[in-house]
C-alpha cells in the first residue's frame, strides 16, 4: 500500500489482577456460577455508593511509570452515560476528563525498525457485565461487572498491522512483568478498540478514522487491520468517500462491518461522578510505588547481552517471559558457562516444556541442577548425548546430576588405559581404514573414533580417542 | 441527527435530549418542556456575567478525598437474594428482553 499511508491507534483496556471488584469488595476474576460475586453496588440497586480498589488505583499508577507518564496527583471519576443492560446504573463510571496518567511512551520492534508510540493518557474504569444472547432473551451474569479495568489509548502512531501488534506484545510483557494484570486473552484480560485511516502518500493531514470495537485476538487484530486499511485506500482509489464509523470485526468473513448507529451512542453526556470525591495522591506514595517496579523486559533483554554475553537472539527469547528470564539468571548465577545455560534453557527445556503443555514452574529440574549438569558436560565428564539422558531424567524426577550419572553408569571413560585398549581394538579391526589415515585422508579417523565410541559404548570421551587414535597411528 | 449540546451552546433541544434518555414526548410536552430547559439554562447562565479570573474552578461540592478501601474481599447478596426484585430470572442469570448485537 505505497499510495497510502495507514494510521493506527490502540485504546487497551486491561482487566487489572486485584482480588475485588473496583467499587465494591466483591470477589473479582470469579468463573465461577453467574452471579454468585455480586452486591448492590456492582448491580447497579438504587443508592449503593462505590468505594473505590486502592490496589488498582495502585497498579494503574503502576503502569504509567513504566512507560513514563506524568502521573495526576488529583485526577477525578466520570460518568459516561449509555443504555445497555450490561451496565444497569446507565453509566459507566469512569475517567474522562482528569484521567490518572498522562503520556508516556512504549518503544516496539517491528520488522526490525525500533520506533516510539506514544501514549495519550491511561484512565482507570470498571468492567460491564457478561451478557449471553438467547433465541428470544438476553441473559445477564454481573460476576464480571466491576472488575478494575484500566483503559491505555495510544496516539495513532503505528502504520502497519504488525506494529500494532508489537504494540500489544510489548505492553503485555509488561504488564506481565509487574504483575499488573495476567493478560489472558482467552479469559478477556485484555480488550482492544482499533482505530485506522489512511491518507494519501505525501500529505501530512490524518484520513477519516474508523473504529473497530471489541477485538479480543492478536490474530483478530492484525487480520481485521489487514482488511479495513485495504478497504479504506480501495474506497478513496475509487473516487469514493469514507465516514466516520463504528464497525465491527465478522471473524469467519474476514471483514468489518458497519454498527448500526443505535448500537452505538455518540454522546455519551459526560459528568463528573458526585458519588466518588477526587483521587489525591501525594508524591512520596507515587515514589515508594516506583519503587516497586520490576526490571522491564527491554531493560533486561539489554542487560541478559551485557552481563552474561548472550546474542540478541537468546536474550529475547530469554526475557520473552518473566519466569523463564529468571529461571536463565538463577541458573546462570551457578554457572560459568551462560551461553552453554541459555542453550539449554532456549532448547531442551523449552521443548520439554512445550511437550508437556507446562510452564517453568512447574518443571522438576532446579536451575542449580542445570548450571551442574553444564558444568558435568564442560568438565567433559559426560558427553552430549548423555547430557541428554540426564536431562530427561532430571526434567521428569529432579535430583542431582552428579548422582544420575553415576546411577546410571554415563560418565564417560577418560581412563588413558581403557581408551587406549578401544583405540587398538579399533585400529586392529579397520586395518584398511588406518592405512588411508596413515596415507593422509584426515577425514578416516572420524570413522575411528566412531568405533572407539562404539567400543565403549558411547561413554568414551570423544576428544581422548582422538588423541589416544592419533597416538597409536604414528602423527 | 439533532442539534448536540455543548457548553457554548445557549439552547438545548429537548427532543435529542430525550432521545439520549429514550423518552417519548408528544409536541405539546416537547414544546412546554423546552420553554421550562430554555429558563433552566437562562438561570444557570446569569452565571455567565459574573468575573470568575480569580477563582479556582470547583469540579467537586465536598472536601472529601480518597473513598478507597484496602483489597479484602467480603460477602456480597448471594445469588437468590440477588435476583429477588429481577422481573425474570433463569439458569441463575438475569433475563431482559434479547438485545441485538
Amino acid at each position: 500500500m505505497s499510495d497510502y499511508i495507514p494510521s493506527i491507534g490502540l485504546e487497551v483496556h486491561v482487566q487489572l489482577k486485584t482480588r475485588t471488584k473496583m467499587f465494591c469488595a466483591c470477589p473479582a476474576h470469579e468463573e465461577g456460577e453467574p452471579n454468585t460475586t455480586v452486591c448492590p453496588v456492582c448491580i447497579g440497586l438504587p443508592g449503593a455508593l462505590p468505594v473505590m480498589n486502592r490496589e488498582a488505583i495502585r497498579k494503574t499508577v503502576k503502569v504509567g511509570l513504566m512507560i513514563g507518564s506524568r502521573i495526576s496527583l488529583r485526577s477525578m471519576f466520570d460518568r459516561k452515560n449509555y443504555f445497555y443492560p450490561d451496565m444497569p446504573k446507565n453509566y459507566q463510571i469512569t475517567q474522562q476528563a482528569a484521567p490518572l496518567c498522562i503520556g508516556g511512551a512504549v518503544e516496539i520492534e517491528a520488522g526490525g525498525q525500533r520506533k516510539t508510540i506514544r501514549v495519550n493518557h491511561i484512565h482507570q474504569e470498571e468492567d460491564a457485565a457478561k451478557i449471553t444472547h438467547m433465541e428470544t432473551t438476553s441473559e445477564i451474569d454481573f460476576n464480571r461487572a466491576s472488575t478494575p479495568l484500566m483503559e491505555l489509548v495510544t496516539e495513532p502512531d503505528m502504520s502497519s498491522p504488525d506494529e500494532a501488534i508489537a504494540f500489544l506484545t510489548a505492553l503485555k510483557e509488561m504488564l506481565i512483568y509487574a504483575g499488573i494484570s495476567d493478560c489472558n486473552l482467552e479469559l478477556g484480560h485484555m480488550r482492544c478498540d482499533v482505530n485506522s485511516s489512511v491518507r494519501p502518500s505525501g500529505t501530512d493531514k490524518l484520513g477519516v478514522k474508523c473504529e473497530i470495537k471489541n477485538m479480543n485476538t492478536f490474530k483478530g487484530i492484525h487480520r481485521a487491520l489487514e482488511y479495513e486499511l485495504e478497504r479504506q485506500a480501495e474506497t478513496l482509489r475509487k473516487g469514493g468517500t469514507l465516514v466516520q464509523e463504528t464497525r465491527r470485526w465478522d471473524d469467519e468473513a474476514g471483514i468489518t462491518l458497519p454498527m448500526r448507529s443505535k448500537e452505538y451512542a455518540h454522546d455519551y453526556r459526560y459528568f463528573p461522578e458526585p458519588d466518588l470525591p477526587p483521587v489525591v495522591l501525594d508524591a512520596a506514595t507515587v515514589e515508594a510505588w516506583r519503587a516497586e517496579l520490576p526490571e522491564l523486559p527491554a531493560v533486561r533483554r539489554a542487560r541478559f547481552v551485557k552481563d552474561y554475553g548472550l546474542p540478541e537472539y537468546d536474550a529475547g527469547v530469554l526475557t520473552a517471559d518473566k519466569a523463564i528470564s529468571e529461571y536463565f539468571e538463577a541458573a546462570a548465577k551457578k554457572s560459568k558457562n551462560f551461553k552453554a545455560v541459555s542453550n539449554w534453557v532456549m532448547g531442551e527445556l523449552l521443548r520439554a516444556l512445550g511437550e508437556k503443555g507446562q510452564g517453568i514452574a512447574d518443571a522438576k529440574i532446579s536451575p542449580e541442577a542445570l548450571a551442574a549438569l553444564v558444568a558435568l558436560v564442560d568438565a567433559r565428564t559426560i558427553n552430549m548425548p548423555a547430557a541428554k539422558d540426564v536431562f530427561q531424567v532430571l526434567f521428569e524426577n529432579g535430583g542431582d546430576p552428579a548422582a544420575i550419572v553415576k546411577e546410571k553408569g554415563l560418565a564417560q571413560v577418560s581412563d588413558a588405559g581403557a581408551i587406549d585398549g578401544f583405540a587398538e581394538q579399533a585400529i586392529a579391526a579397520n586395518e584398511k581404514v588406518a592405512a588411508e589415515y596413515r596415507g593422509g585422508k584426515e577425514a578416516a579417523l572420524m570413522f575411528l573414533v566412531g568405533q572407539v565410541m562404539k567400543l565403549s559404548r558411547g561413554k568414551a570421551n570423544p576428544q581422548l580417542a582422538a588423541d589416544a587414535l592419533r597416538r597409536k597411528l604414528g602423527k | 441527527m439533532a442539534m448536540k449540546f455543548s457548553e457554548n451552546a445557549d439552547r438545548m433541544d429537548v427532543r435529542y435530549v430525550a432521545g439520549l434518555a429514550r423518552m417519548a414526548l408528544s409536541d405539546e410536552e416537547a414544546a412546554r418542556l423546552q420553554g421550562q430547559l430554555d429558563d433552566i439554562l437562562a438561570f444557570v447562565g446569569e452565571l455567565k456575567t459574573l468575573d470568575v479570573s480569580g477563582v479556582e474552578a470547583t469540579d467537586v461540592a465536598t472536601e472529601a478525598r480518597n473513598a478507597w478501601r484496602e483489597d479484602e474481599p467480603a460477602a456480597g447478596l448471594g445469588r437468590d437474594t440477588a435476583l429477588a426484585n429481577a422481573p425474570l430470572a433463569r439458569h441463575g442469570q438475569f433475563v431482559v428482553p434479547k438485545v441485538i448485537e
